[in-house]
């Protein structure tokens, strides 16, 4: 099985963001990380390359930064990496993204895609199945279990409140991940050592620009959202605020 | 002719989902905002159309196949994007559910059109329509508009708008039934039955008080320390996806999209910087404390009572102040 897990940089969970002087992104001075659900794509490539045999390719988009998840994950194990490098696909939308990957992988043949479900920073949750359109494959998304069959895949999708469904498909098949399909694996100190010699191919804007166009959307005005709630800080040492909550609990919300 | 808003409500085995009254809801604001006029759509199972055309809406079109049900991306967006072509609309809203995120993309794609996805509101901006939509896991927000021709397609976040203040018409809308030709080898996938997993044990949504605890928790020892919260405060215990995700507590403990929907009477978030996907799961409590050492963790923007602070030195002296209280009747 040969498998392509798209992968994204976005800012650290609790790291604080600051507007740029148009107000229309990030500084990007911050602290970057894995996408979370990307990191469970990536784990469960790995898996079934453990299963099946075969190779799993690891892709991102981003400026230099961003070749840090890559190398991360072929410290994890993935066995090559592919970088589309340039500062200007942070500013992509799904649809430019998905065809800038469409055009890089080109001459590659896949039997899965992996994405996770959606991405911290924008969480737009489409990328994956417009790659899956682009290419003509069949796609599911919010993943939580995959078995390989004789004619394709069977996954387990996951459904809103506690619901689900098996899906019988062929592949090739572009599938998004959900976080908690499989437990994360840390990188073994062998694992950093053998990704420094791991093939990492560089894709530069120019190589895919004649598949991308005009991005379909746009940010106008990025924003500290305004609060709709009037919330009371309740401040102090650890006992009085435990106190002062007490009395809150009692007197006004009446559940003690 | 003037511009038309189509909502494509959502239904599931015949019967539509509630949060489709919001999407409704959400078309009508934009119609009185913009002039252009709303219609509806029903993709599969007919039988409801009757129910949304009792909305202020002008029509509501049945797309019809044999081949709509069990739902498949690649039926539904064949059946959406041949209605479209010959019921041009300037705009197309959904709801943001599982099955619209599943297959909305591939539908706007296959068309070369954008989605704006999981908005929570619009903004017409001097004539141009604006969306606006939490990035950043909810720590900021965006208004962004399509710079594509139309049709353009927008989703809004369950909870964005009121399905109760849906209008009701005059007097019903009319129905029409377009059926639809889904070829043979289009659809691709083979859905199975749905199912649910076998032990939805702990039922969350009649509890008065909820101690959910998220990632600020740390290690899986520590949950005892708001397991005894919740002891004391005579609740139930509950947490953020990451936690259910690490096996720290189990699934049927997680509040959020994918797991439970609750409103108790108090809802006290431990260590939870408040997600999305966490946020549409407990917006609806009467009540919201959250404590969390990152101050512009989002789940301030939804709190009632904040403490910005170490949960660790902030739960052990609650407990014993709880336990006070309750003795002392």
């Amino acid at each position: 099985m040969k498998i392509l897990v798209c992968m994204k940089q976005v800012p650290q969970k609790d790291a604080p963001l600051k507007l740029n002087e148009s107000g229309t992104w990030i500084r990007e001075d911050v602290s970057y990380e894995v996408n979370e659900p990307d990191a469970y794509a990536l784990e469960e490539a790995l898996r079934q390359r453990e299963k099946h045999k075969g190779e799993v390719v690891v892709i991102t988009s981003g400026p230099a930064r961003a070749q840090q998840v890559l190398r991360e994950a072929l410290a994890k194990g993935a066995d090559r990496a592919i970088h589309l490098e340039d500062d200007k696909f942070v500013g992509f939308d799904a649809f430019n993204t998905a065809k800038a990957f469409a055009a890089a992988i080109k001459d590659e043949q896949f039997d899965l895609i992996f994405t996770g479900l959606q991405s911290d920073d924008y969480g737009y949750a489409q990328t994956g199945v417009i790659l899956a359109e682009l290419l003509g494959w069949p796609h599911a998304t919010i993943i939580m279990q995959i078995e390989k069959t004789d004619t394709g895949v069977r996954v387990k999708r996951e459904l809103e409140a506690g619901y689900f469904q098996f899906v019988d498909m062929p592949t090739p098949a572009v599938l998004t991940i959900q976080s908690g399909i499989n437990k994360l694996r840390y990188a073994t100190l062998i694992g950093i050592k053998q990704a420094k010699n791991k093939p990492l191919r560089k894709v530069t804007l120019g190589e895919v620009q004649s598949a991308v166009g005009e991005n379909l959307q746009k940010i106008e005005k990025l924003y500290v959202p305004q609060k709709t709630k009037k919330t009371e800080h309740i401040e102090g040492a650890p006992g009085e605020i435990a106190k002062k909550l007490v009395d809150k609990l009692r007197n006004e919300l009446r559940v003690l | 002719m003037s511009d038309t808003i189509l909502v494509v409500v959502e239904q599931r085995e015949g019967k539509l989902n509630r949060v489709s009254w919001e999407t409704i809801t959400a078309g009508q604001a934009i119609a009185a905002a913009t002039g252009w006029t709303l219609e509806a759509a029903v993709v599969g199972a007919a039988s409801v159309a009757g129910e949304v055309a009792a909305k202020k809406v002008a029509k509501v079109y049945a797309v019809e196949s044999s081949k709509l049900e069990p739902y498949t991306p690649d039926a539904f967006a064949a059946a959406l994007k041949q209605f479209l072509a010959t019921h041009p609309a300037k705009l197309v809203v959904m709801p943001h559910t599982y099955q619209v995120r599943d297959f909305v993309p591939k539908l706007a794609t296959a068309m070369g059109r954008t989605v704006i996805s999981d908005c929570i509101g619009f903004k017409n901006e001097g004539g141009k329509l604006v969306f606006t939509r939490q990035m950043f896991q909810g720590k900021l927000a965006a208004d962004v508009s399509f710079t594509s021709d139309a049709p353009w397609f927008a989703t809004f976040q369950n909870g964005a708008f009121r399905g109760d203040k849906a209008e009701a018409g005059a007097s019903a809308a009319p129905v029409e039934t377009v059926s639809v030709d889904i070829a043979d080898g289009v659809i691709r996938n083979k859905p199975q039955e749905v199912f649910k997993e076998a032990k939805q044990a702990v039922d969350l949504t009649q509890a008065e008080v909820i101690v959910a605890v998220g990632r600020g928790i740390k290690e899986q020892k520590n949950i005892e320390l708001a397991k005894q919260l919740a002891d004391a405060l005579g609740g139930d215990l509950a947490a953020s996806r990451p936690i259910c995700d690490s096996g720290w507590l189990p699934m049927d403990r997680q509040i959020g999209s994918s797991g439970q929907t609750v409103a108790p009477k108090l809802y006290l978030a431990l260590g939870i910087s408040g997600a999305i996907q966490h946020i549409v799961g407990m917006k609806g409590s009467r009540a919201i404390i959250a404590v969390n050492k990152d101050s512009e963790a989002p789940i301030f923007e939804i709190a009632d009572y904040a403490i910005v602070g170490n949960l660790f030195d902030i739960v052990p002296p609650l407990i014993e102040e709880v336990k006070k209280a309750k003795a002392g009747g």
